[in-house]
């Protein structure tokens, strides 16, 4: 059963315990200068973004169902597990930066100050959930607000709560129908698109490129028999207006 | 005291354009691409894909159609600019493989894709069209070094196998340029309206056969006066007629997608989007096809050498709007290369005019030799 992370703005204080728990266990530096940054980058895999009126929203991958970047990386150093997370291998990634490219949210970053730079993303925690943990951000938050359990359940959970709440939610879950269903789910009393959240349609991304590739196989043997039939034609045109040209003579 | 070699323009700059390249790639290899490059994790493509890589690809694309045209189709006449092409579009790839390994954060990993498979991603299909086609490259090229040794046998040989190796190498030229324009297929929700289609890889097939027929024009006009070589004016004004063709075909698909996307009103404003794009517009179809309609400019090989280079010019713009322009609308910040990665740019368009003028200093690419007769 793939795993999920229900976030839900509404219960967020922002205490960061997430960050912290994250830094923590992807052995990444935390201090009050990485706290204050607000955005995703090679040390930082999630953030609490503000906006007016204590709304907040927690930023991480997303783990989409049929992720960009996964579809996009062309040694498959992306993959999706049956869990649910995106993860990464470094030791097949050859840095062509296409997964950054790729991504609808924005999420690989890029080790540019290093020699030998490699892809760092938030992985779901998947060696903790692969043991049957939780995430780290899930196990940290004190409130509840990211909360960590079955996508099936969660999303039953999420459209209870917009129900119960008669108003306190804007009625949609992001991360639903996203670019074809994420593992992170999102709930929050004001637009997502304040949080610099993409508004995106629910068709996978992966699916533009596949419709084109799959047509490859046909276009190489069409164009294999034209031009092969082109040439026989001409070149037995020559062959003919030789012999005739020898006949003459 | 009297130098061992004439000290030019041309040699001077080619010097200083070394030194400042080679000294950048030290920087990017030693000290890695965050301080060689402008590039950041809100633009991971910048110049070395833009330029280098999709321009440099577009350019060559004069190879493929060429040698398709004069041993597929027959058309002898073409036959003293085939060679022209492939040398160029050989020496293009083989430069945009090293421009590749300057941009790869890994690029003694640029092997992965043979034998790591993902056939769903775009990058993976390019990586196999690169390998594939400078191999197929290589063995078309050979008979001019063998030519020029006099040695028969390996020439008979690729002599019989000319025709299916030219067939393939059209093939997967074809689905090379197409899966650049794949790569953003990808971007819906990144790449600005006025260039994202889900045409892109018609778009980006046309376009270069036009540009690559364009930027044949213009290297054999050019070389032919350096050279001292005749360029018959029939062929220039052939060639004229294939890149008319080209350009009109491409404006209808390029122009009826725009409406039907809706995109026009994009075009309509005074942002920097807008005015990028009537830059290309005006350089890819607007000037060349007007141009292209006075009879004096169709039948006259100079002015046609200038329509060539405006046409370059308009797809070069194309393929920066893309790659940069289109991308960085998303992003809402500028992309502007550090002059290392400029430096590194110019340097391989240096060495490509180097190798080319040493290739037609040695090699019978202009003048064949008498064929063998078989």
């Amino acid at each position: 059963m793939p795993k999920a992370i229900l976030y839900d703005a509404t219960l967020c204080i922002a205490c960061l315990e997430c960050e912290r728990g994250c830094a923590k266990q992807n052995k990444l530096p935390y201090d009050d200068a990485v706290s204050a940054e607000k955005l995703i980058s090679a040390h930082k895999y999630t953030y609490i973004a503000v906006q007016p009126g204590e709304k907040y929203m927690r930023r991480s991958c997303m783990h989409c169902q049929d992720p960009t970047c996964v579809s996009a990386c062309p040694v498959g150093a992306l993959q999706k597990t049956k869990t649910g997370a995106v993860t990464y291998d470094e030791s097949k990634c050859m840095g062509c930066r296409y997964c950054m490219l790729a991504c609808p949210f924005g999420v690989p970053k890029y080790e540019w100050t290093k020699v030998l730079p490699g892809v760092r993303k938030c992985i779901l925690c998947n060696d903790r959930v692969a043991a049957g943990l939780q995430t780290a951000c899930a196990e940290a938050c004190p409130t509840g607000a990211t909360f960590f359990g079955e996508r099936d359940d969660l999303l039953a959970e999420a459209r209870k709560r917009i129900r119960e709440s008669r108003g306190a939610y804007i009625n949609h879950i992001y991360g639903e129908n996203e670019v074809g269903g994420t593992t992170v789910l999102m709930l929050s009393s004001i637009p997502f698109e304040k949080f610099g959240l993409p508004r995106l349609g629910t068709q996978a991304l992966p699916n533009l490129t596949g419709n084109i590739i799959e047509h490859i196989p046909d276009v190489a043997t069409v164009g294999l028999a034209l031009l092969g039939g082109i040439w026989w034609i001409t070149n037995r045109r020559d062959i003919v207006a030789a012999a005739e040209k020898k006949e003459e003579e | 005291m009297r130098l061992p070699f004439k000290i030019t323009f041309w040699k001077a700059l080619f010097v200083l354009i070394m030194i400042a390249g080679l000294y950048s790639t030290y920087v990017r290899f030693f000290k890695g691409l965050g301080a060689a490059t402008n590039l950041s994790d809100q633009f991971p493509w910048g110049l070395w894909v833009g330029f280098d890589c999709l321009c440099g690809i577009m350019l060559a694309a004069g190879g493929f159609t060429l040698m398709a045209t004069v041993h597929v189709f027959n058309l002898e006449k073409f036959k003293s600019v085939a060679r022209p092409a492939l040398v160029t579009a050989f020496f293009g790839y083989l430069l945009e493989i090293a421009a590749v390994m300057f941009d790869l954060g890994r690029p003694y990993r640029i092997w992965h894709p043979l034998v790591m498979w993902n056939p769903r991603s775009p990058m993976f299909i390019v990586g196999w069209c690169v390998m594939l086609y400078t191999a197929i490259m290589a063995v078309e090229f050979a008979p001019t070094v063998f030519e020029r040794l006099r040695m028969e046998k390996p020439l008979k040989i690729i002599r019989a196998i000319q025709a299916p190796l030219v067939i393939l190498g059209v093939i997967v030229s074809v689905v090379h340029q197409s899966a650049l324009g794949m790569f953003y297929v990808l971007v819906p929700n990144k790449l600005h309206p006025l260039w994202y289609t889900s045409l892109l890889p018609v778009l980006f097939f046309i376009s270069s056969v036009a540009a690559g027929i364009a930027m044949t024009i213009f290297e054999s006009t050019m070389s032919s006066r350096h050279f001292n070589h005749s360029l018959e004016k029939p062929i220039v004004v052939a060639l004229g007629r294939v890149l008319t063709i080209a350009l009109i075909v491409y404006g209808v698909v390029r122009i009826q997608d725009l409406f039907r996307h809706g995109a026009w009103r994009y075009a309509i404003s005074t942002s920097y989007e807008a005015t990028m794009f009537w830059v290309e517009m005006a350089l890819t179809l607007i000037i060349p096809i007007t141009l292209l309609c006075f009879r004096r400019v169709r039948e006259q090989p100079l002015a046609l050498y200038g329509v060539s280079i405006l046409t370059v010019s308009g797809f070069i713009v194309n393929r920066l709007n893309v790659a940069v322009t289109g991308m960085e609308w998303s992003v809402g910040a500028r992309y502007v290369p550090k002059w290392m990665e400029v430096s590194v740019t110019l340097m391989m368009i240096s060495i490509g005019i180097v190798l080319f003028t040493y290739a037609v200093k040695y090699l019978p690419i202009f003048h064949h030799e008498k064929p063998v007769t078989a």
